[in-house]
């Protein structure tokens, strides 16, 4: 009772989105905060990285390949001789967009079929969980092979092979909230009064089950962000010369026999740690909303 | 309505117990227990100065409605508090600190000490057969080897009514109804031949019928073992019906406690007559119930340093909100109101409901 | 109680006929039929498994028949709705109160809008911002929230409350029929008193009738009219409920009402069945009429 009151109170005044955000960050801890900065940067870097980056990330000098840092380059030179940096900072903003659109593309598909299997049940809700095991069956990398045999290597494609694959993700875990949800007496009373299913959905039973959905697609975005990178690792993502985390492994993995493993680690540090990062938040998002449920 | 006294209608009821109750020296006594349990971040008071006696063989009930504390009463008795909780005051069985018992001793209490919990299927691990369940407590102690607590469970089931109990033994929770996990609850508790059974037996959770046979069962096994019962219910006529004595929570503290038939009769406490009063009734239809206004609170959203029935009482005088009322005695009945002499004498309680608006 | 004016001359707002329903090859409900009279109130009782929530659910349509009919207001409604506006129409004949208060409003959802929700869906699109928030007004007053209880999501009121709320949104529809599913059984007594008095003043002020499903014969007693005993799916006694609760006829319905702790209640009287499923009640029975 006091919390509304003080939420009422507070809402009028300057400090209360201050407010709300100090009581968010408490309940995911200190790990959960961690990781919320770390993602909040690379969002940032993502929307700037270009205008930051300090060198052209794809001009190349085959004269500085692997050399270390010096003046201007603070990591140092990859194996085509370009600037590391600059590489890293640019290719943020693919390594970012790609999974959230596998992440965008798969919640509106899993959302879609978890609310109709949980709403319409039956024969409906066997054919969709039949179909959504079925996929979970293929990994998202095989998905994706396939796809690019189809329509050839390319972002789009394994944006949309990874969507696919995802899809069964979302749909289990939100069509079994969203039965429980369906379940409660609020839904039935709603009902009872006439209100079709599909305002029911919308207004009540999606609404209720959004922290989980936001929950699972977080940790959805760091497996996303990882797969992403290794089909542009295999080379059947990002195209060279453009700049991407996975693609940058790639290139620069000969270093790692030929003494030189700094670019190859740096990249692939900065990839786990904004992997772990959506994972940890993912895990303490889902955690807080089971507490609140 | 002629009034027979108090102690003739229950001395005409149960003669034998009666007598056993009020001779039998004291068997768990609860003294000034006050517990605070962290909530939301905070320690807050949730029982506050409880008093009370079991002797041997006697069964008192312990009524109140949600947040009373009377649930908690229990735990703290049988020392299963959640983490965190404070204890003051002092809770001794048969003359020995239960604060003070170690690992060992604990142990020991508890099976003498038996607990019925409300809700059987949280308390029944859902994918241990029901004879693991039953004889698990006793084999882990050491008080009776697997065989004798097989042959204990099926006497026991045998006990409360339940057939064929070897093959119930080798069920799953999920497999019986909740009136037969009540009463497997029931014969579990049996099983270390308690002398008392803290049971927090649920009434609304329960078909009437169902309620019934629980009930019985409880009775007769008191009555053919001789074990006392703290009987926990938010049903003050089930537990005037079936108690020696019954006592009233309200807000964390026993506000009346009074022999069964005295309670029913006679309340003296204006929450314990509101309480009867509220109640609709099975062979009459009231123009109106008479509705307690407000809600019931746990004892820290009750006000401070006054009577914590107060707002919701319709004799609440000045003097109810500026001091705490101590327990008085009168007729024999503990009660917690500072006008219950007045009320007492002035009219007599049955009218207590009809004073005011 | 019974003989209220101008009654019998009214048709049944609510005709139950043959209701039956099969879950697998379980029978739930077998061979149902009763009447609600306008402005009376009629009581099921029966314990758990015996069908009497899901002949609730049946009449409000969150369950579909196997058989038999339910008629409302003179309409047909065993049948899923064809249209919006039947579904709509159905929603201001029949409106439900569930046992559950802390499951019945959605947790997001202040008391307010999930009134005002009611309030638009059944209102016409001509009334006025005004009207409307007047009308919400107006059911939170009947119900007696007050202003800052209407604000409030769910988790900050008691049972109590929030039963008052769904009460009001049930009543938001202007619905002929309530039904009252075991709406008070998860109350404290002193605040089922208050609901209890609450639905009286809303019967005497609405003319609404009432269904109440539940297992307990006192707040039956006090609410109902007319009661219809269910066991095992079927209807074993029906009749006015002094007459029926004060002399019980069958051996069931004498179970139950000897299940009642009371005065002198001695619980060994009233159930004791060695072997539940086929029990020799009726000799125990028997030997509580003979002692009272």
């Amino acid at each position: 009772m006091s919390q509304v009151i003080i939420n009422g109170s507070l809402a009028n005044s300057g400090s209360a989105s201050f407010g709300r955000l100090r009581r968010w960050l408490a309940s995911v801890g200190v790990l959960g905060t961690i990781s919320a900065v770390i993602i909040g940067t690379m969002v940032i870097v993502a929307v700037i990285g270009a205008l930051i980056a300090p060198h052209d990330p794809t001009k190349a000098n085959v004269g500085d390949s692997w050399d270390g840092p010096r003046g201007g380059h603070l990591l140092g030179f990859d194996a085509n001789g370009r600037d590391l940096l600059s590489r890293l900072l640019v290719g943020t903003r693919s390594a970012m967009l790609g999974p959230l659109a596998v992440v965008g593309l798969s919640v509106i598909a899993g959302v879609v079929v978890a609310i109709v299997s949980a709403w319409r049940g039956g024969r409906v809700d066997a054919l969709l969980g039949g179909i959504t095991d079925m996929v979970f069956a293929f990994p998202g990398i095989l998905i994706a092979i396939l796809a690019a045999t189809v329509t050839g290597a390319g972002i789009g494609s394994a944006v949309i092979a990874l969507s696919i694959a995802y899809t069964p993700y979302i749909a289990r875990t939100v069509r079994s909230a969203a039965l429980g949800e369906r379940g409660r007496a609020y839904i039935a009373a709603l009902e009872v009064q006439g209100l079709s299913g599909w305002m029911i959905c919308r207004r009540h039973l999606l609404p209720n089950v959004t922290p989980l959905i936001v929950a699972q697609a977080t940790v959805l975005f760091g497996y996303a962000m990882v797969d992403l990178a290794a089909i542009s690792y295999i080379g059947l993502g990002v195209q060279p010369p453009h700049p991407d985390w996975g693609a940058m492994i790639n290139e620069n993995q000969g270093g790692i026999v030929q003494q030189h493993p700094t670019p190859v680690v740096i990249v692939g540090l900065v990839l786990v740690a904004v992997v772990v990062a959506f994972n940890v938040l993912g895990h303490r998002l889902s955690r807080r909303s089971g507490i609140s449920k | 309505m002629n009034r027979t006294t108090p102690s003739d209608t229950s001395m005409a009821r149960q003669p034998d117990l009666r007598s056993l109750a009020t001779s039998a020296p004291p068997l768990l006594v609860v003294e000034r227990l006050e517990v605070r349990l962290p909530i939301r971040g905070e320690l807050k008071r949730v029982l506050h100065d409880v008093n009370l006696t079991i002797r041997a063989g006697e069964t008192l009930g312990l009524v109140g409605e949600s947040g009373s504390g009377k649930s908690m009463t229990a735990r703290a008795i049988d020392r299963l508090l959640p983490p965190g909780a404070t204890v003051k005051g002092a809770i001794s069985y048969a003359g020995q600190e239960v604060a003070s018992l170690d690992t060992h001793g604990l142990r020991r209490y508890r099976a003498e000490v038996g607990m019925i919990f409300q809700d059987p299927r949280v308390h029944i691990n859902p994918v241990r057969r029901i004879g693991d369940f039953m004889a698990e407590a006793v084999v882990s102690s050491g008080q009776m080897s697997r065989r004798q607590a097989k042959i204990r469970s099926l006497e026991l089931l045998d006990a409360v009514h339940i057939d064929r109990g070897p093959q119930r033994l080798r069920q799953y929770p999920h497999e019986l109804s909740g009136g037969m996990l009540q009463r497997v609850m029931i014969a579990t508790a049996l099983l270390p031949q308690p002398r008392l059974i803290l049971a927090d037996v649920p009434t609304t959770a329960l078909d009437v019928t169902t309620q019934a046979e629980v009930m019985t069962i409880l009775d007769q096994l008191r009555r053919e073992l001789g074990v006392a019962m703290l009987f926990i219910t938010h049903d003050l006529a089930l537990a005037a019906a079936v108690c020696d004595r019954t006592a009233v929570m309200y807000a964390g503290q026993i506000v009346e406690c009074a022999s069964s038939a005295h309670l029913d009769d006679d309340p003296l406490h204006p929450y314990t007559a509101a309480l009867q009063r509220a109640r609709p009734r099975i062979d009459s239809t009231a123009r109106r119930l008479e509705a307690i206004a407000g809600q019931s609170v746990s004892a820290f959203d009750a006000p401070a340093d006054q009577c914590a029935f107060a707002p919701r009482c319709r004799h609440a005088s000045d003097r109810c909100c500026a001091e705490s009322p101590e327990v008085t005695t009168i007729d024999g009945v503990e009660v917690r109101c500072l006008l219950a002499e007045e009320l007492h004498r002035g009219h007599p309680a049955s009218e207590l409901g009809s004073v005011g608006s | 109680m019974i003989d209220q004016p101008s009654a019998g001359a009214i048709k049944p707002v609510l005709m139950v006929r043959g209701l039956r329903k099969e879950f697998g090859s379980s029978v739930a409900v077998d061979d149902v039929s009763f009447d609600v009279q306008s402005g009376h109130s009629l009581a099921i009782v029966g314990e758990s498994g015996s069908g009497k929530t899901t002949v609730a659910r049946m009449i409000v349509g969150l369950e579909r028949p196997t058989a038999g009919s339910v008629v409302a207001c003179d309409r047909e409604r065993s049948r899923p709705p064809r249209s919006t506006i039947e579904r709509r129409r159905r929603g201001r004949e029949i409106q439900i109160v569930f046992q559950d208060p802390y499951s019945s409003l959605d947790p997001r959802q202040t008391i307010e809008s999930a009134i005002d929700e009611i309030v638009r869906f059944h209102g016409d699109r001509s009334t006025g911002e005004a009207a409307r928030r007047a009308r919400v007004r107006e059911l939170l007053g009947l119900v007696g929230l007050d202003d800052r209880q209407a604000a409030a999501l769910p988790r900050a009121l008691s049972g109590g409350q929030r039963q008052r709320a769904a009460i009001a949104r049930a009543l938001a529809a202007e619905p002929r029929i309530l039904i009252l599913d075991e709406s008070v059984a998860a109350l404290d007594v002193s605040i089922q008193a208050q609901i209890l008095n609450l639905l009286m003043d809303i019967r005497d002020a609405t003319g609404v009738s009432y269904l109440l499903i539940s297992h307990d014969l006192a707040v039956v007693r006090q609410l109902s009219d007319e009661i219809v005993v269910m066991q095992r799916g079927r209807i074993i006694e029906r009749g006015p409920t002094a007459t029926v609760l004060d002399t019980p006829h069958h051996s069931y319905t004498q179970l139950l009402r000897a299940s009642v702790p009371g005065k002198g209640w001695q619980p060994s009287r009233a159930a004791m069945r060695p072997t539940p499923a086929t029990s020799p009640v009726a000799p125990n029975v028997k030997a509580t009429e003979g002692t009272t």
